[in-house]
């Protein structure tokens, strides 16, 4: 897929003044999302990954956060416009999904009434119009009798089917790009299947493009076109996620996809793992990130490794392996 | 929802039965002392002693007693004082639980919906200034005493500045009855009512505060961003309906309180004969069976403000359906 770019974040960073100064989270992350295309994000907790999302959204509402960058969506700088036009955007054009369905609704109203409350937010249209629009969307989720289901409060409702109104809710207004930000991560594994065939469906029934963050590889190679893969804070690689899985690069990767059980051939006896553990925000090394678990790790790397891009494969690494 | 609240109906009747018994035991079976002597107050002659005693059946077995009294208090509704000869007790709480009940409501009224602003305006500027100054206030109105608030409401609005332009309608201290004159009865009641409502609106408005910036912090909150809305709907809409949860089980409790005969300090100080002020009464003069209708009312009162708040719970709160 080829399309336009949709969204375009250059060296976005987020970092957070605490007591001990300002602490970075983010460092400098870019990256391109197409029209019609699903973006999979994926890195470990602490990575990063939900930060960039929540600043794309502009939701970071931590009046200690400090965000630079630039974030473009068609064209327009996100963080640099006005709260209301912002406002504006968020639910219409760009619409968010979040990890935990159980508490993302508001307990005290029907999720009939809360799809509702998102169309009469955006569109000039009746209760009567949006709540069949409601109905419909829900239907549209693969949920059996949406008219029953609009009338039920939050609790009445599995994990599953909250993540399904919340994805109704999230296309109500037809938006052009749908973050996800970790959708099946609290819910059961057959559960998740499901709503990852529902958002693959939903990119071509709805033609939103969909930027999915998630720490989950099995996830990333079920549905989406293009990768970038995150590590404390940075962009680690990022390319096609054929070529990606086929051919990683950085020893970040490799060492992930390493960790994945195959189902063929022989049986290990332990499954192989990166050794340490990703470093805190605030003792992050000054250069490579991963430098301190990587087997391949020299005195070079105690500088920051560029991402260089070859044949739209970017990777961030001094010994990247080469293609 | 209906079964709820036929289940909570009966458990309020098993609960205002229970509290009639054991007000019943303490009045009459504490061991050591003679019912008679203390229903009759003190200072009672052999005779009004032996009248006592005939009209409670005292002579008989205790389950007895128990009717007898319960058929003097709510069937004859003839149990009269013996302290002041022939007062009856039951028209006497009768007639006060309007000006208890125009009181405390007046009172709520200002206190839920200022609380609502100050709470509300509080946690929208959350960290600044104007949040500082209305928490600030909040604790101040908390920590004044309402018997000394209203003291000094009496000694400005009566005394020392009654005969400015600016006090010089407050009528003196007393209740006017609402059947008598509208106006009357607001001026009479206006000054009490405020002074009452002061240290509720400090309370619920710290407590509606920090609900409401908890609340801003939950996940939902972070959905109705996303979904576009506005800030205003975000508080008023999501945030704040779900704080009023709390709110309601607290006006629930504090409101049965007041009605229930707990706005005494203030009905004394501002010469209003309500509930409070008969108790008040009743306890200077040890008069028993005012002491024991009074008890009794004020139960009655708290346990039905607290059903219907369970009741109102249902309604508000989805979940505990």
């Amino acid at each position: 897929m080829n399309g336009e770019t949709l969204l375009e974040v250059d060296d976005l960073r987020v970092s957070f003044r605490t007591g001990q100064g300002v602490l970075p989270i983010v460092e400098g992350v870019s990256f391109v999302v197409k029209a019609g295309e699903i973006l999979s994000v994926v890195g470990e907790s602490g990575s990063g990954k939900s930060l960039t999302a929540l600043a794309i959204m502009r939701l970071i509402t931590d009046p200690n956060a400090v965000i630079t960058g630039s974030v473009r969506f068609r064209g327009q700088d996100l963080l640099g416009l006005p709260e209301p036009a912002m406002r504006s955007l968020r639910g219409g054009a760009i619409a968010m999904i979040f990890q935990d369905p159980m508490t993302a609704l508001t307990p005290a109203y029907t999720v009939g009434a809360q799809i509702v409350e998102q169309i009469m937010a955006h569109r000039n249209a009746g209760r009567m119009a949006a709540r069949t629009r409601a109905i419909d969307l829900l239907g549209a989720m693969g949920i059996a009798s949406p008219r029953d289901i609009a009338g039920r409060y939050p609790h009445q409702l599995s994990g599953g089917m909250r993540q399904r109104v919340m994805i109704a809710m999230a296309l109500s207004c037809d938006p052009a790009l749908l973050i996800a930000d970790e959708p099946t991560t609290a819910l059961d594994v057959t559960v998740q299947a499901q709503i990852l065939e529902l958002i693959l469906r939903l990119r071509g029934e709805f033609g939103s493009s969909v930027l999915l963050i998630t720490h989950d590889m099995g996830v990333v190679a079920k549905v989406a076109d293009r990768v970038v893969v995150m590590y404390a804070g940075a962009i680690a690689e990022a390319g096609a996620t054929r070529a990606l899985f086929a051919r990683p690069a950085h020893p970040y990767t490799i060492g992930l996809l390493g960790a994945i059980p195959r189902l063929r051939g022989p049986r290990l006896v332990r499954l192989p793992a990166i050794p340490g553990a990703p470093p805190a925000p605030h003792d992050r090394p000054s250069g490579c990130g991963f430098a301190p678990r990587c087997a391949a790790a020299t005195g070079i790397c105690a500088a920051h490794p560029p991402l260089i891009t070859h044949d739209g494969h970017a990777v961030a690494c001094f010994h990247a392996r080469a293609a | 929802m209906i079964l709820v609240m036929v289940r909570r109906l009966g458990e309020m009747v098993f609960v205002l039965v229970s509290i009639s018994v054991l007000v019943f035991l303490i009045f009459f079976a504490t061991p050591g002392a003679d019912p008679a002597a203390r229903l009759a107050g003190r200072g009672a002659t052999p005779a009004t002693l032996a009248a006592v005693r005939h009209s409670f059946g005292l002579d008989k077995p205790l389950p007895v007693q128990y009717v007898l009294m319960m058929k003097h208090l709510f069937v004859t509704q003839d149990l009269t004082s013996f302290v002041n000869p022939g007062e009856k007790v039951v028209p006497a709480v009768l007639q006060a639980v309007p000006v208890t009940l125009s009181l405390v409501f007046g009172a709520a009224i200002i206190w839920v919906i200022a609380a609502l602003v100050v709470g509300v305006l509080a946690a929208w500027a959350r960290d600044t200034v104007l949040d500082r100054l209305l928490m600030l206030f909040s604790l101040i109105g908390v920590s004044m005493p309402v018997f000394w608030l209203a003291e000094v409401a009496n000694l400005i609005t009566q005394a020392r500045y009654h005969d400015t332009w600016l006090f010089s309608w407050v009528p003196a201290l007393g209740y006017v009855p609402l059947s008598v004159s509208v106006v009357g009865w607001f001026k009479s009641l206006v000054i009490p009512w405020t002074v009452l409502a002061v240290t509720y609106i400090g309370l619920y408005g710290r407590v509606l505060r920090s609900n409401l910036v908890e609340a801003m912090n939950e996940d939902y909150i972070r959905t109705a961003r996303a979904k576009g809305l506005s800030e205003r709907q975000i508080i008023l809409r999501h945030a704040l309906r779900m704080s009023l949860i709390t709110l309601v089980s607290m006006f629930g409790l504090d409101f049965g309180l007041l009605a229930g005969g707990g706005a005494l300090l203030i009905e004394v100080v501002s010469g209003l004969p309500g509930v409070g002020e008969l108790t008040y009464q009743a306890l200077q003069n040890l008069d028993l069976p005012f002491i024991m209708a009074a008890v009794l009312y004020g139960a009655v009162f708290i346990v039905v403000a607290n059903t219907v708040v369970d009741m109102l719970y249902a309604v508000i709160d989805p979940r505990a359906r």
